[in-house]
């Protein structure tokens, strides 16, 4: 058992490194998958929003029964860029037209969450401040140089960047309180979250059932075995 | 009690007739007779099997859904994550039973190595487990293309591109094995084939011969003694010996419900296992025009990569580097007889052989944890120490870690003679 | 082997534990084997495609028919005229089951004379019963199909005729009459291929 022990040790010592991320500090993002109310605030947004450049063509409509939306709901509020409600989330904008106004065509975001970490959106959708030497006039701090206008700023209002404590401050308020854009951007980040991995619930729900069997499962291993080598001497 | 079971026709012994079943059963279950000292490093065969056997079935609805297309393979396995019934869990399944592969295979070899298990009259047993071993490593490499994500895509460059080093062959080589000239839809359908067809074939055949050789020799146990050489005089049974069923059928199912829960805390709790099994840049699409900033391979190649990034070019050529990578992993071929020691288990060996070992063990581990990280990782030697200034202090450390990975193969045949040995009990500890 | 060693085995525990053990792997088997087999189902997408179809009825003019696509399948919607529906009865003795006896081939609302929820909107999946060819729709009466043809459909593949309620002929080679797919109206206009009210 000893070496067992050990082995677990080793796995931990892998776990733990190489997760220190070189990046900027990023606050963590008030992520809750069981909230379908913040779920189907953010599933607004997004469509409302993000689905005018973005898709999330691995994502279908239908699959927001998951975050408590009935198909009629849908159908009647969100259904913009498709007919039926299991078709995936297509996008608005003509791709052509995307590359030739952004300079690339903007990401799928149906895995995004999984391929930036929800921290890093929640940063980025919240780090934004005017930069006159960019193009877009914008400028962020979680990803410096980004080609993404501030598509929220009448809601956020204008941030200012104080370069020497590399901290923001709202110069022109919005139309949310800061307190607000900060729900208003949480409520967003956990339905892509929710989106990146529509099944992880699920997964977690499972878990709990399939582990408590193979305990049990082990239990009983464990007297077989015992009760078979008495023999052995 | 003089019972005698009379066979009486009945299926069994129809069958009988025509394909050895009763005997195939007698003969490797309940008359094949294993060491009983068997401990925690023996469930690593059977959960080797087992893994074997997950990553087969899983494989097998994974492929009813795949599509080998550069155009559609990163946008198939999502469509698997969440469009097909319980796809999420079977994709997982099959990624974790890959790392987890190779957890039980190391642990598995490990155990060759402290036991001895290589040695005479083990060696073929042995070279058999090499050669499945570097079949797991295509098998792992040319799966890992297939989700077509950015770490698939340069993973596949990078080491496509090892071969293009090779003196003289080498470019054609590589342009030959990708089927184009940059990793594209013909490399991944490629890939695709060997990783469902031509691999597991191979593999499977191996595992036959490796179960062949292991039922021929009989197993070596931790105290490294051979128990035929004390037979029961009246049975001509191995007075240490028991019969594997029910036995070690019974033990080795605690190894398997043990294994199957840490299997399922990973499939279900930490799929990604922190990135070291699923790569977060893997959930960004193939893009040949963008390369990610850190790109290392997935965690059970990392020592080898490590030692290919120690190695310094020589005469402007990386050849070198990839020759070490090649030999650090084929030189476990050579180790029936690099040693040289009168005994088989660590046990009954000296104070030599254990430092070694200890010193081989921390320098796979060091390498392995290097490989994963950009070599900056440690920052570099200040510009005033002669000759290492400047350098980077994580490769200085992989190379010293590198030359210690060599000595201890290399320096064997030496150590391993000169080492005081304890004398080795006529009979198992149990 | 040595008797002695055996008296001491409890042997009811043994096949207790035994007995335990085998049905708790075999639980655990069957129950792998359920997301396993659940993954060769059709999936989201498979179903999203074959999701219910609605089609807009007020471009079919009487006498004519459009053909839509439902499940990847060829389903047609034919408004028959006032003298097409009149004919049908006179057909009843040249056909194999023209009381509809075989239920599978239509939902129990359309069991009835004009095999429709509305007499002259007939809904039927244009595959032929036979061996899976789609009939060619010859809706006028005569013409190249001979004097007594009434109106229907003739499968080109082995020479299977259905009249105007899909209903097969006696003497064609398809066993049953052309299916009725499940339909309902969702207003005077619109009609969903695919479902109904009766699930």
């Amino acid at each position: 058992m000893k070496s067992l022990t050990k082995f677990f040790l080793i796995g931990l010592f892998f776990c733990d490194v190489g997760l220190a991320n070189d990046g900027p500090i990023l606050e963590k993002a008030p992520i809750d998958l069981t909230d379908q109310q913040s779920l189907q605030r953010g599933a607004k947004t997004f469509i409302n929003y993000c689905l005018n450049c973005h898709s999330a063509n691995y994502m279908r409509y239908n699959r927001l029964n998951d975050i408590g939306l009935t198909d009629s709901l849908i159908k009647e509020n969100l259904l913009f860029t498709a007919e039926k409600v299991g078709e995936p989330m297509k996008v608005a904008m003509n791709r052509e037209d995307a590359k030739v106004w952004f300079g690339a065509n903007p990401p799928d975001l149906s895995v995004e969450v999984r391929a930036r970490g929800s921290d890093w959106v929640y940063g980025y959708l919240r780090g934004y401040y005017r930069d006159p030497t960019r193009p877009t006039g914008w400028n962020n701090t979680v990803y410096e140089k980004t080609a993404m206008p501030h598509i929220l700023w009448k809601l956020q209002g204008d941030q200012k960047l104080d370069e020497k404590h590399q901290t923001l401050e709202i110069v022109k308020p919005g139309t949310l309180s800061v307190k607000e854009y900060d729900a208003f951007i949480g409520d967003l980040v956990n339905y892509l979250t929710f989106m990146s991995e529509p099944s992880k619930l699920k997964r977690l729900d499972m878990g709990y059932y399939v582990l408590i069997f193979l305990g049990l499962l082990l239990l009983l291993t464990v007297k077989l075995k015992k009760e078979f080598w008495k023999d052995i001497k | 009690m003089n019972k005698t079971k009379i066979n009486n026709g009945g299926l069994l012994a129809w069958v009988d007739e025509r394909f050895p079943l009763s005997s195939l059963i007698t003969n490797h279950l309940t008359k094949y007779y294993a060491p009983k000292n068997f401990n925690f490093w023996y469930f690593f065969g059977a959960l080797a099997l087992l893994t074997l056997v997950l990553q087969l079935v899983t494989g097998l609805l994974l492929t009813m859904h795949y599509k080998p297309d550069a155009e559609l393979a990163f946008a198939s396995v999502e469509y698997i994550m969440r469009d097909v019934s319980f796809g999420w869990l079977i994709r997982y399944m099959h990624s974790t039973g890959a790392s987890l592969f190779f957890v039980v295979v190391y642990m598995h070899m490990f155990r060759a190595l402290i036991y001895g298990s290589y040695k005479n009259p083990r060696e073929l047993l042995w070279l058999f487990g090499v050669a499945i071993f570097l079949c797991l490593m295509g098998e792992a490499f040319f799966g890992y293309l297939l989700p077509w994500g950015q770490m698939s895509y340069w993973g596949a460059q990078v080491i496509v591109n090892l071969f293009s080093t090779i003196p003289f062959i080498g470019p054609d080589l590589s342009e030959w094995l990708r089927g184009d000239y940059l990793v594209s839809d013909a490399t991944l359908n490629r890939f695709f084939a060997f990783h469902v067809i031509a691999l597991p074939i191979v593999l499977l055949g191996l595992v036959f011969f490796h179960l062949v050789a292991l039922h021929e020799v009989g197993s070596n146990n931790p105290d490294g003694i051979d128990i035929k050489k004390n037979l029961d005089k009246k049975t001509g049974i191995p007075l240490d010996g028991i019969p594997f069923h029910p036995y070690y059928t019974v033990k080795d199912l605690i190894g398997v419900s043990t294994y199957l829960i840490i299997f399922a805390l990973i499939v279900f709790y930490l799929p990604e296992m922190g990135g070291y099994f699923l790569e977060a840049n893997n959930f960004i699409p193939a893009n040949p025009l963008v390369t990610p900033a850190h790109i290392a391979p997935v965690w059970y190649f990392t020592p080898y990569y490590s030692i290919l990034r120690a190695v310094p070019p020589i005469l402007n050529s990386q050849f070198p580097g990839v020759a070490a990578m090649g030999l650090s992993v084929i030189i476990f071929a050579f180790l029936p007889w690099l040693d040289r020691s009168e005994v088989r288990s660590i046990r009954y060996k000296g104070i030599l052989f254990k430092r070694w070992i200890a010193l081989f063990v921390t320098s796979f581990i060091v390498l392995g944890y290097l490989g994963t990280e950009p070599s900056n990782v440690w920052g570099q030697f200040s510009s005033a120490i002669p000759f290492i200034g400047g350098v980077d202090k994580a490769t200085i450390a992989a190379r010293i870690f590198t030359v210690t990975y060599f000595a201890f193969f290399v320096l064997m045949p030496f150590y391993s003679k000169r080492d005081k040995t304890k004398p080795v009990p006529s009979r198992v500890k149990y | 082997m040595a008797n002695h060693q055996d008296d001491k085995i409890d042997k009811k525990k043994r096949s207790f534990l035994i007995a335990a053990t085998t049905v708790t792997g075999a639980i655990g088997a069957g129950a792998i084997a359920v997301p396993f087999l659940s993954s060769m189902t059709p999936s989201e997408r498979a179903k999203a495609a074959g999701a219910p179809v609605e089609v807009d009825l007020s471009k079919i003019e009487a006498g004519s028919m459009i053909t839509t696509e439902w499940r990847g399948q060829p389903v047609w919607i034919i408004n028959r005229s006032k003298a097409m529906l009149d004919d049908l009865k006179k057909n009843d003795l040249n056909l194999s089951d023209p009381n509809l006896d075989v239920i599978s081939q239509q939902p129990s609302y359309c069991k009835n004379a004009t095999r429709s929820l509305k007499p002259n909107l007939l809904v039927l999946v244009g595959i032929c019963t036979h061996l899976g060819c789609s009939p060619t729709a010859k809706l006028e009466t005569q013409g190249d199909m001979g004097e007594n043809w009434s109106g229907g459909f003739f499968c080109p593949c082995h020479g299977s005729r259905f009249d105007l309620a899909g209903r097969v002929y006696k003497g064609s080679p398809a066993p049953i009459n052309l299916v009725v797919p499940p339909h309902k109206y969702i207003d005077e206009k619109t009609i969903l291929i695919g479902e109904d009210n009766i699930g």
